[in-house]
């Protein structure tokens, strides 16, 4: 079975949000980048299928040079090959344009994707690649087992979750659940070693417009100060909550 | 070239984001000069959109779309779509159209945004305002394509009423055998409680409760308020309760009207996916518990005597405002 896990490379869970250029671009400075969590999860369950099922796992990430540490990254956790497609990533569409080429040349029976990058939110990715790919696809995977060329899954509805069954090649949109939090893969120096010397293959984007664009960017409104009410005095809350926030 | 919506619904009942969905494009569909024609799949009563302002609606009738099957139900999206000529066409953001939206937008060419908070900035060019950075900040997303797909994020536009005649007419789009390569072997729903996607309050439990069997207030107050339960990323981690009520950064986004954080200390990743509520009540015993700046109203006291008393006077106020 032939993996490819689409990583996308995201400010850390804790990072500060501001933008630069008159709020037209993220502000990268002093940004630690990480393997977007939703990404993670994916990582580790192909990591399950490679030491399982003898599967092969190849890393894709679209971006510049300075993504490549992040790729290595998933490297010392497993993965065989990165492969980085040298390009800008301008929207959704043009990622998912990018992967589906990638995908297409490598032939992967199955591809994890998470749900949604951390940064962006857009939660398209997945979905279009599968869809350019003509593959089947789960969205919210929270479980995943392969037998042969048949595919069993768990995804997560609003209050409840679906088993659903279905054939490869397959694209899911994954998230926590696929591996539990504990369970996630830190680097060992071993693997740290390894990593170095594994193939980081950069290979030129496909000439593509994208359809949307970011064209600025701003801050919530910087919240009141809380009104703290005394623990002895609960009337006051409730009154509160009904007669100025009216939501009770 | 009408204003396209898809209104989800269950057991042939609308559910609430639809209503939502289809009060957003009303004023959509104003600011452009043209109609509303929603889409339903096996609705009994689908007229039901005209208090929201849809103008017509197309209904499908058919037991293969019984169960959601994204692929299928993108197709049958596309169809309406050519159908109306729509050039903009609004989703709601439950997992359904967060699982259908992209597939759609491969279909038509379109350019699509997710989680839209607000009404298109401009529409030519057509400029969104969504959320971004797990609730961070906004990123204002102009849509380049021909036809425009938005995601309304839940809970940003609220119920508008806007009386019109909602014409229904049946509409039979085709499918083929390849729109069911998935199948739903089983559904595992819980009936009996609210659950946080659908909850307009949220009562939500943290490491400050100590164990997993200090819950029973919190699902008391969660029954006398008709909330749903939730609890912090460490509380789900540890086994405490269940994933499915994570919230926070990578469990599940809230956009609730109440929030009530019990022994949450408020880590910055908690905080971001709780932003989007409207109100947000914090109860600590630790004063300079982060959660206090995000908070809107708060308690400084112990949980195990505040939320007890609380929830008797909560149970008073119930039976008073009945």
């Amino acid at each position: 079975m032939k993996i490819l896990v689409c990583i996308s490379h995201v400010p850390d869970t804790t990072s500060k949000i501001n933008f630069t250029d008159g709020d037209s671009k993220f502000d990268t400075n002093g940004v630690q980048f990480v393997i977007n969590p939703n990404d993670e999860f994916g990582l580790t369950r192909a990591m399950w299928f490679k030491e399982k099922q003898g599967a092969n796992v190849d890393v894709v990430n679209v971006g510049s040079s300075e993504t490549e540490p992040t790729l290595r990254k998933a490297l010392a956790i497993g993965a065989d090959s990165a492969i980085r497609v040298d390009a800008t990533p301008t929207d959704g569409f043009f990622v998912a344009k990018q992967l589906a080429k990638v995908a297409k040349e490598g032939g992967y029976d199955l591809i994890i994707a998470g749900r949604e990058s951390i940064d962006y939110n857009g939660g398209m990715v997945p979905g279009m690649l599968a869809k350019l790919l003509n593959a089947n696809f789960i969205n919210n995977c929270i479980s995943l087992e392969i037998e042969g060329d048949t595919a069993k899954a768990v995804r997560e509805i609003d209050g409840g979750k679906e088993s659903l069954s279905t054939k490869l090649p397959l694209v899911i949109g994954g998230q926590k659940g696929l591996v539990e939090e504990k369970d996630l893969k830190i680097p060992n120096m071993r693997g740290i070693m390894q990593a170095r010397k594994k193939p980081m293959n950069k290979v030129e984007a496909d000439e593509t417009s994208p359809i949307s664009e970011a064209v600025k960017f701003e801050k919530p409104a910087p919240k009141g100060e809380v009104k703290l009410v005394d623990a002895d005095n609960l009337d006051e809350l409730i009154d509160l909550l009904h007669n100025e926030a009216k939501v009770i | 070239m009408s204003v396209l919506i898809y209104t989800e619904s269950e057991e042939g009942k609308f559910k609430k984001a639809a209503f939502e969905v289809a009060s957003y494009a009303r004023e959509v569909a104003n600011q452009l000069g043209t109609n509303v024609t929603a889409l339903s799949v096996n609705v009994d009563d689908a007229s039901e959109l005209g208090k929201y302002g849809v103008d017509k609606v197309l209904n499908v009738k058919n037991d293969k779309l019984n169960k959601f099957n994204a692929e299928a139900f993108a197709n049958v999206l596309k169809q309406a779509a050519q159908k109306e000529e729509s050039k903009v066409i609004v989703l709601s953001q439950t997992a359904n159209d967060k699982y259908l939206a992209p597939l759609l937008a491969v279909e038509l060419e379109a350019g699509y945004a997710s989680n839209v908070t607000a009404l298109p900035e401009s529409t030519e060019p057509f400029i969104v305002k969504r959320s971004a950075f797990t609730n961070k900040a906004f990123n204002f997303t102009q849509l380049n394509s021909e036809v425009k797909i938005v995601g309304l994020a839940k809970n940003a536009y609220g119920l508008k009423e806007n009386q019109a005649e909602a014409s229904v007419e049946e509409f039979s789009p085709e499918l083929s055998e390849d729109n069911f390569n998935i199948t739903v072997e089983s559904v595992d729903k819980v009936s009996d409680k609210v659950t946080i996607a659908d909850a307009e309050t949220i009562v939500s439990g943290g490491r400050g409760l100590k164990g997993p069997e200090n819950w029973g207030m919190i699902e008391e107050m969660a029954e006398i308020l008709g909330a749903a339960t939730a609890c912090s990323k460490p509380v789900s981690d540890m086994g405490w309760r269940p994933h499915s009520e994570h919230v926070g950064q990578t469990g599940k986004p809230v956009a609730s009207n109440l929030y009530i954080a019990i022994g949450i200390s408020g880590a910055i990743q908690h905080l971001a996916g709780v932003n989007a509520a409207k109100t947000k009540v914090v109860i600590n015993n630790d004063p300079e518990a982060p959660f206090f700046k995000a908070a809107d109203y708060g308690v400084v006291g112990d949980a195990f005597e505040v939320v007890p008393k609380l929830n008797e006077k909560l149970k008073e106020f119930k039976a008073k405002n009945a």
